[in-house]
């Protein structure tokens, strides 16, 4: 049965995520394009555009944080909102009990959403497809109208804050300022999630979004990665929240909203399920358009839904997907 | 021979009003190959799923090597060194062949620790790597190790369901038809490979192939419409009028 040398397909890497030194180095590129933004905007007498790219990087970060737990570990929850809710309300109600440092609010927004995932990831990973879809929405829309009804924490309004979070010497009332800590906090969470998915831990999860079974048949313990996967997800989209409430002084709930867990997967899904970069290149192009499109026309949203129909039929795989396949596709012809 | 490694007491499973097992009894002695044949429908596949945990038994016990098992869930078993392959193969498709056995292989907690790691690459550990081309090599896939399993031919999935099964480093191995599907040749290189085994694994085989089963067998069971009916050497069990007229008819005529 051997065959000849030549008639060996190529290395395949198959579906398990491997990072080129390419693609690194290209990730750091952009990284430093980022960080020299605001000096450049700031030049070109453009500062205010520095306020938009944050809340962009924030919602990158939160859809990143979500794909690790839709793209790795194969578990399409509809609730993300409530995690991204959670890190922002804790902020704020921390904030108007007093406690203004950040380093104290923001690891316990980051703590509560994983908190709160934990419990919702035991009730609902049971189940599988449809039924975990529909159980997570249903916790989160639990939280979304517990929120709307606490009219101490605002209610309707939401929760504004009086001023940012102290963060030691940095002054993150400067929009520059924030907006780098706001990337640092991406780029770390971009590193993190990089090194679980090449570790011991990352392998299995992607192996048992691609056969659970068989994996329980190799004696893992299924449901605890899937309950740590969940767990992590949740927390990074904790500290997305708490982010985004220092970025808009506000904790509103529009943020624990089912709208708010559609837009995060469709940013997903349109960046690519299970690239690394997926997340981030679907919060940039879905926030890019609807900042372009808003300015030409009301009527924006429908403009922006036939976009995405293109989209989803040209790149099934995602954007980022596809932009590997061209570059792999350009190598090749060299 | 040696004591029992695995011990089936009274175990019965129905589905809805379908008996599937009744109060079936029987042992796997360290060591043998153990055959289970029996008609389509007569409960093998459900007894497989009983021993590696897929399904719970409505009553009776499992003992495996000497511990109550009955209660213990798949994983756990595996690690207590229970390995199954399936009757429709169940590979990660998507994943190389050398992709698929490192995870068997690093899913052997006793020899490489827990699998929550979450910053060393497993590419780096060269020694699940090695151990997973070995195995690889054992069943006959040497050079294929790059290929998407979804690529591979039907024989060869084949054969890589019995690494992944191979690598957890079982005592018991449950085979389930591990040569349906494939070819005379393909066939024969599985039962070597079985015989080559040889007494470092146990073996409970479900197999329609009755010269692979008279083969390799050390002793059989006969499983009919969910009943034990007999278990014996291969020679006793030709030999039993009841399994000549439940089952085997000509079929027993082998050289």
């Amino acid at each position: 049965m051997a065959l000849p040398e030549s008639a060996r397909p190529p290395q395949q890497s198959g579906a398990l995520y491997r990072q080129t030194a390419m693609r690194r180095y290209l990730a750091l590129a952009v990284l430093s394009a980022l960080a020299a933004l605001p000096l450049v905007l700031e030049a070109l007498d453009q500062s205010f555009y520095i306020s938009f790219v944050a809340r962009v990087l924030i919602f990158a970060l939160a859809a990143t944080s979500l794909n690790f737990i839709v793209g790795f570990g194969g578990m399409v929850a509809f609730g993300h909102a409530a995690f991204f809710g959670a890190g922002a309300y804790t902020v704020a109600i921390l904030m108007e009990a007093g406690v203004v440092s950040a380093f104290i609010s923001w690891p316990l927004a980051v703590g509560v959403a994983a908190l709160l995932s934990l419990g919702i990831g035991l009730a609902s990973l049971r189940t599988r497809g449809v039924y975990f879809i529909m159980i997570t929405l249903a916790f989160a829309q639990m939280i979304f109208y517990l929120f709307v009804s606490l009219k101490h924490w605002g209610g309707d309004d939401g929760l504004s804050l009086l001023s940012r979070s102290a963060f030691g010497g940095l002054d993150l009332k400067d929009d520059a300022v924030f907006y780098w800590l706001v990337l640092a906090c991406l780029a770390a969470a971009l590193f993190l999630l990089d090194r679980l998915a090449h570790a011991r831990f990352g392998r299995v999860l992607q192996a048992i979004r691609e056969n659970e079974s068989r994996m329980e048949g190799l004696g893992y313990p299924v449901m605890r990665y899937k309950l740590l996967c969940f767990v992590i997800g949740a927390a990074l989209a904790g500290l997305a929240g708490a982010l985004l409430a220092n970025h808009s002084q506000l904790a509103s709930p529009n943020l624990l909203h089912w709208t708010q867990s559609g837009t995060l997967l469709v940013m997903v899904i349109v960046g690519g399920v299970g690239s690394l970069y997926g997340g981030v290149v679907g919060a940039v192009v879905l926030l890019l358009l609807e900042e372009l499109l808003s300015g030409f026309t009301n009527h924006w949203h429908l403009v922006l839904g036939l976009i995405l129909l293109v989209v989803v039929f040209r790149a099934p795989k995602g954007i980022a997907a596809y932009t590997h396949a061209l570059f792999r596709r350009g190598q090749e012809r060299e | 021979m040696s004591e029992a490694l695995l011990q089936i007491a009274g175990v019965s499973r129905s589905f809805g009003g379908v008996h599937a097992l009744s109060d079936v009894s029987l042992d796997v002695v360290a060591g043998e190959v153990h055959a289970l044949i029996g008609p389509n429908g007569a409960g093998k596949t459900t007894l497989i799923h009983q021993i590696s945990g897929m399904q719970r038994p409505d009553a009776g016990k499992i003992l495996f090597a000497g511990k109550d098992i009955t209660r213990l869930s798949m994983h756990e078993r595996v690690a207590a060194g229970i390995a199954r392959s399936w009757q429709i193969t169940n590979v990660f498709l998507r994943l190389s062949a050398l992709d698929n056995v490192c995870l068997a292989v690093q899913g052997r907690q006793r020899d490489w620790g827990s699998s929550f790691r979450f910053w060393r690459p497993v590419d780096a550990e060269r020694r699940i790597a090695e151990e997973a081309h070995s195995w690889l090599a054992e069943v006959g896939l040497a050079g294929r190790e790059q290929v998407l399993a979804g690529s591979l031919a039907h024989g060869e999935q084949r054969q890589l369901e019995l690494a992944l099964a191979l690598a957890t480093g079982p005592s018991l191995l449950l085979l389930d038809e591990p040569m349906a599907g494939m070819g005379p040749e393909e066939s024969t290189q599985v039962v070597e490979l079985i015989e080559h085994l040889g007494r470092s694994v146990s073996i409970l085989l479900v197999e329609h192939d009755m010269d692979a089963v008279f083969r390799l067998a050390d002793r059989i069971s006969v499983l009919v419409g969910g009943r034990l009916l007999c278990t014996g050497t291969p020679d006793e069990v030709r030999a039993n009028p009841e399994v000549r007229s439940a089952y085997l008819g000509e079929v027993t005529n082998t050289p």
